[in-house]
């Protein structure tokens, strides 16, 4: 059923068809309206579930660790300090390997204070071990929250699951959205039954301590099933597509790449922005072309050097920094593309921190910067696309 | 033995895993001053120091060494002594 419906909102109907047994939350802005609306669905009997009202964020995912363990199936989300909060519990989540899943509402780190949209959040917990999705659109968001479950629960797999929307472009926005059909996602996610559990009756010990003789071991497995969770995801984008006619691409998607000379890859709701620039300069000749990032955890190395072989010089936009480095889904790029021989300049742009809405003005502008990098002339392989200089 | 995921393993795991090869000192409990007050077992951080036929043992399979005991014991009946291997 299509309706005209907050983002927050649409989401938090979704989690309400993965059946969660178990949700435990803190509200913070703009991830609010998601937790605010799922307590309302429990408080009006639509959704049967234990929902834990707790003092913070650490305590919201260390009570989904002990929820996860005795086998209940576990929702959170939060945002930026938020996550910071979590830290320690991101570790441990994904390490005793449990497969949580959590809408992450992308907002800037401070300090300075700001609430609004970046994804220097979620991006700084890449090496957490949980998996990161990113959704363009609402209907994108949606849709991943079962497939998050899919395959974090996957016995080949148990990791948990991000799936991080862009804060108040995505959370806040009305936009038309197929809601998810109970009987369908019932289909689609079977119940959660994990081989062990945490029982009285048959006692075990989750996580224990582990010496230098095996903790290697243990966080290759994890470094491993991230890896074979590449296959899983595409997969659970496929099964998907089949029960519900939706599909957004696997690791990756690709808009208007076939010929494309500039190839921008980007991920988060910039995408739909970019899909607009794209049809202009398409129309006036200019070979752009779109690579979009869908999972950043695992990083999708070799989807991404088959999708840019043939481009001339690629354009990564990017909500984040590395403070000291340049920005993360860049270097990550360049990383997957150092030893596969392709040589082509890839430039990197951070924009759109603290909330500053990314124009088609500053895609244009990427774009003629990319131009001129691909005709050799050299420039800044890195830079803060939307800088005002006069400021500083 | 295959490593398990999450490292969920049977109970009681550090009856097997020993953790006091990371001592330095250990403590020695010289039992004719002790006066049986059993300060250093309740002080022990690790619960490690217990009653054996009435008389006050570290457990060294598990003593990481601290000196806590041998801190509170008011007769200064325990002395830590460096362990060389």
């Amino acid at each position: 059923m299509m309706k005209i419906i907050e983002g927050s909102h649409a989401v938090a109907h979704a989690v309400m068809c993965c059946r969660p047994d178990v949700i435990s939350a803190y509200p913070i802005t703009p991830q609010t309206h998601i937790v605010e609306h799922l307590s309302q669905l429990v408080a009006d009997g639509k959704l049967n579930t234990e929902f834990l009202t707790v003092d913070s964020e650490f305590s919201a995912l260390s009570s989904l660790v002990g929820a996860s363990v005795v086998g209940a199936r576990c929702y959170s989300s939060t945002t930026s300090q938020g996550l910071a909060l979590m830290w320690e519990v991101l570790y441990n989540s994904s390490g005793l390997r449990l497969p949580l899943v959590m809408t992450v509402a992308n907002r800037a780190l401070g300090a300075p204070l700001n609430i609004w949209n970046d994804q220097q959040d979620s991006v700084g917990a890449r090496d957490s071990g949980w998996i990161q999705l990113y959704a363009e659109n609402v209907q994108e968001a949606v849709d991943m929250t079962p497939q998050a479950y899919k395959i974090a629960e996957d016995p080949d797999i148990l990791l948990p699951v991000m799936v991080c929307m862009d804060g108040f472009i995505l959370t806040h926005v009305y936009e038309p959205v197929y809601l998810l059909e109970q009987d369908k996602v019932d289909s689609y996610l079977p119940p959660y039954r994990p081989a062990v559990v945490l029982d009285t009756a048959n006692p075990k010990t989750f996580g224990a301590f582990v010496d230098p003789s095996k903790f290697t071991e243990y966080r290759y497995m994890q470094w491993d099933a991230q890896i074979r969770a590449k296959q899983k995801i595409v997969d659970a984008a496929l099964d998907f597509q089949k029960i519900f006619g939706r599909y957004y691409g696997g690791l990756i998607d690709t808009y208007h790449a076939e010929d494309a000379e500039i190839m921008i890859v980007t991920m988060g709701s910039v995408i739909g922005t970019i899909r607009d620039c794209i049809d202009s300069m398409r129309a006036e000749g200019i070979k752009v072309g779109l690579t979009k990032i869908r999972s950043y955890r695992p990083f999708p190395a070799e989807a991404l050097q088959k999708a840019l072989k043939d481009a001339s010089v690629i354009a990564v936009i990017e909500k984040d920094t590395t403070v000291g480095n340049q920005s993360a889904l860049l270097t990550d790029l360049k990383a997957a593309l150092y030893n596969s021989k392709l040589r082509m300049p890839v430039l990197g742009f951070t924009a759109g921190l603290g909330g500053r809405d990314i124009t088609v003005t500053d895609i244009r502008k990427m774009v003629e910067i990319s131009s001129r990098a691909k005709d050799g002339v050299a420039e800044s392989d890195y830079q803060f696309l939307d800088l005002k200089k006069e400021l500083l | 033995m295959k490593l398990t995921i999450g490292a969920v393993v049977e109970p009681g795991s550090t009856m097997v895993t020993k953790t006091g090869a990371w001592r330095t000192f250990a403590p020695v409990v010289d039992h004719k001053k002790c006066i049986k007050c059993s300060l250093c077992e309740i002080y022990c951080p690790e619960a490690c120091i217990h009653q054996v036929e009435g008389l006050f043992v570290p457990d060294l399979d598990y003593c990481k060494g601290c000196g806590i005991c041998s801190h509170e014991c008011p007769r200064k009946a325990i002395t830590m002594i460096l362990e060389e291997k």
